[in-house]
């Protein structure tokens, strides 16, 4: 075996890598995946308990009530994000390697969103028919979820790269985490209304479209930075 | 090829405490350098230091006379670093495992390779069981197998006989010893003994112990 | 040019430099405010709508103004300690924190007083107390972080990454919910839309917010101050001080 050898798969290979590392692994662990499921089903189940079961009051409230049930459940899958690997030492491994760690970052980030923020959006318009929603605003909920939920979890992954290596990091981790949602809420749930009112709701995709775009250029790096500071300990 | 690590007046403080003070370091191609101590003297944090994971310390680091910040990319490249945790994921086989980092270390994706590194470890027939379901030493193995696997010249070794049985301690020091014949260089925690020879060279640290006054 | 940030930067030469400057904020903040509340609430002509109930601005809106220059201060101290590396940056965003996360306390304290005249109630959602509320929220998670961590190095770090994110997420959280307020628009009107003040109404706003400014930088010198003592309790020029002193 020879001493060195250049690195010569470039970043993308570790990208692929990495990306079929996390998919294989939450695959394995799918407990994981339908958890945030559940929640969501569970959360919006108790609403109309709560509330009334009136279909007219719930159709009015509904597109906010899917909007928060399932930004909460996708908050709840965060703190695992980093976590294990933190834990087996797999992330320090990460982090030493010749490869751009925001890419790798944003690499474990787009699974995250595919297994959590994606089914969460292609599930909302089931629980939408218990909640009354209105009919002709079922494809706009889920589009401006999944859209949403990619800002969601681009910014919850800083929040979730910061407290790591904390031990009680998860109900930091919200308090961290929920009032940079807040915008993201504003114009998801603002989407699912303008199209009950019969309002353009392109406006609305077009900015969450941009607030994605800005979490893309923006997030990478500061999750990058936040787990070279966690590290640290 | 020429391989420097080198370290100027190292410093580094926990808790209103010196863990090391004017720590000058300089390690070469050929070296097995041993950080020796007591419990709680700093060796994991040095290694840390050593291997760019920590930017809470005072002093310089240079890799092959250039200094470390500028150099970052080419000395991550270089470099094979085993923490105190083996970074092996429970849930994926040893191979899957190493394929991994086979691709974050931008090697060729070979796994007539992986099953040579695994079975170099005497993992030959656990290739395909989920690592969680091995021994803790078999663990260790897996991530040992890197060694096998990733042509690095500097090995950054922290506690890597952890768990390790009697015939694997001796192949593993074996292969640090030939490592470092080959013009490798190898920094080591342990508490292990190591065999003398004339590339082995010890630092001690802990008789510091005074607080950070002055 | 270098040497003077490095100079400006270093805790020993900034203890000694603000020691001097201390008196003159105290005496303008304390004069400022004085004169700006007498003209305020004594002088300032009653409004043709609110009556006398306006008067609140007068903390109100200096407040509001302190709590996110604030959050914009440390977040900028946090860039330089992270870029720099100068410790008394982030030993002043320290500080900042609960300073800002009080101001901000004391805008929804007062906006929420002024509520009950003008809405008849104690809280409305109104769009700058919505966005005051998601600071202090913000404020509260650098501070907590902070204080999560056991090494201070990895603490001030993080507080400063995060504050820095969520400087780059105040004008998008302030122009969301600006944009949900005008479309959710209650009939009555909102604190930040009013007509033009004349003069002798703002001019008093004007001397609060000066006066304001001088409190924060006095408090913040003075809370540096100690935390430079704190931090550097082990350097020997500050044995020294404390020899000197005991």
């Amino acid at each position: 075996m020879p001493l060195f050898r250049e690195p010569e798969g470039g970043a993308w290979v570790a990208i692929r890598a990495t990306l079929k590392r996390d998919l294989v692994l939450m695959m394995r662990r799918r407990s994981e995946v339908l958890n945030p499921l559940v929640f969501f089903a569970l959360v919006i189940t108790l609403f109309p308990i709560g509330i009334s079961p009136d279909p007219e009051l719930l159709a009015v409230i509904a597109p906010g009530l899917l909007w928060v049930a399932a930004l909460l459940a996708a908050l709840l899958s965060l703190d695992s994000l980093f976590r294990s690997d933190f834990d087996d030492g797999s992330l320090e491994q990460l982090l030493l390697s010749p490869q751009p760690l925001p890419a790798l970052a944003l690499a474990k980030v787009a699974v995250h969103w595919l297994l959590t923020g994606l089914p969460l959006a292609l599930m909302a318009p089931l629980l939408g028919i218990l909640l009354s929603l209105p009919s002709g605003s079922y494809a706009v909920l889920a589009l401006s979820l999944a859209l949403g939920s990619a800002s969601l979890s681009l910014i919850g992954a800083i929040g979730a790269a910061l407290t790591v290596g904390l031990s009680r990091g998860g109900v930091l981790l919200s308090l961290l985490v929920l009032p940079l949602y807040i915008p993201v809420l504003i114009f998801g749930a603002g989407a699912v209304q303008a199209a009950i009112l019969g309002d353009g709701v392109s406006a609305h995709l077009a900015i969450l479209g941009a607030l994605l775009a800005v979490a893309l250029g923006l997030a990478p790096w500061a999750i990058a930075a936040s787990l070279r500071i966690s590290i640290n300990g | 090829m020429s391989l420097r690590l080198q370290a100027r007046k190292l410093a580094c403080e926990r808790d209103d405490r010196w863990l090391f003070r004017d720590l000058d370091l300089d390690i070469h191609a050929g070296e097995i350098v041993r950080v020796e101590g007591p419990n709680g003297s700093g060796k994991t944090t040095l290694l840390k230091i050593l291997s760019g994971q920590l930017a809470d310390f005072e002093g310089e680091l240079y890799w092959n006379d250039h200094p470390m910040r500028r150099k970052r990319q080419d000395f991550l490249a270089n470099l094979l670093y085993l923490g105190h945790a083996p970074g092996v994921k429970a849930a994926l086989t040893p191979l899957e495992n190493l394929a991994w980092y086979q691709a974050l270390a931008g090697e060729p994706d070979a796994e007539a390779a992986r099953f040579a590194a695994l079975a170099a470890m005497g993992l030959a027939g656990f290739e395909d069981l989920p690592a969680g379901q091995l021994s803790a030493g078999q663990q260790r193995r897996v991530a040992l197998a890197r060694l096998e696997l990733i042509p690095r010249p500097l090995w950054v070794l922290d506690e890597p006989f952890t768990a390790i049985d009697r015939d694997g301690v001796a192949a593993l020091e074996g292969r640090l010893a030939a490592h470092a014949l080959r013009g490798g260089c190898v920094l080591v925690t342990t508490h292990h003994a190591l065999a003398e020879s004339p590339a082995l060279r010890c630092i001690r640290l802990g008789q510091g112990g005074d607080d950070a006054a002055l | 040019m270098w040497a003077f940030i490095h100079k400006l930067g270093s805790p020993k030469w900034f203890y000694a430099i603000s020691e001097r400057l201390l008196p003159w904020f105290w005496v303008a903040a304390a004069a400022l405010i004085l004169v700006g509340s007498v003209w305020g609430l004594a002088f300032a002509p009653a409004d043709y709508q609110q009556g006398n109930s306006f008067r609140i601005i007068y903390v109100h809106v200096p407040a509001a103004f302190l709590a996110q220059s604030i959050f914009v201060t440390m977040a900028v101290a946090g860039f330089i300690f992270m870029v720099w590396k100068i410790k008394l940056a982030d030993m002043a965003a320290t500080v900042m924190a609960p300073l800002g996360a009080a101001m901000t306390f004391v805008a929804l304290f007062s906006g929420a007083v002024w509520g009950v005249p003008t809405w008849g109630t104690w809280w409305m959602w109104d769009a700058r107390l919505t966005s005051m509320l998601i600071l202090l929220f913000l404020y509260f998670g650098v501070i907590a972080l902070r204080g999560a961590f056991s090494s201070r190095d990895s603490a001030s770090r993080a507080a400063s990454l995060l504050a820095m994110v969520g400087v780059i997420n105040i004008p998008i959280i302030k122009y969301s919910v600006d944009w949900w307020y005008t479309l959710h628009q209650p009939a009555t009107f909102s604190m930040t839309s009013r007509p033009a003040m004349p003069m002798e109404m703002w001019a008093p706003l004007l001397i609060m917010v000066l006066g304001f400014y001088c409190f924060f930088i006095a408090v913040t010198l003075m809370r540096t101050r100690s935390e430079i003592l704190r931090r550097e309790s082990s350097k020997r020029w500050v044995r020294e001080l404390t020899m000197e002193v005991s």
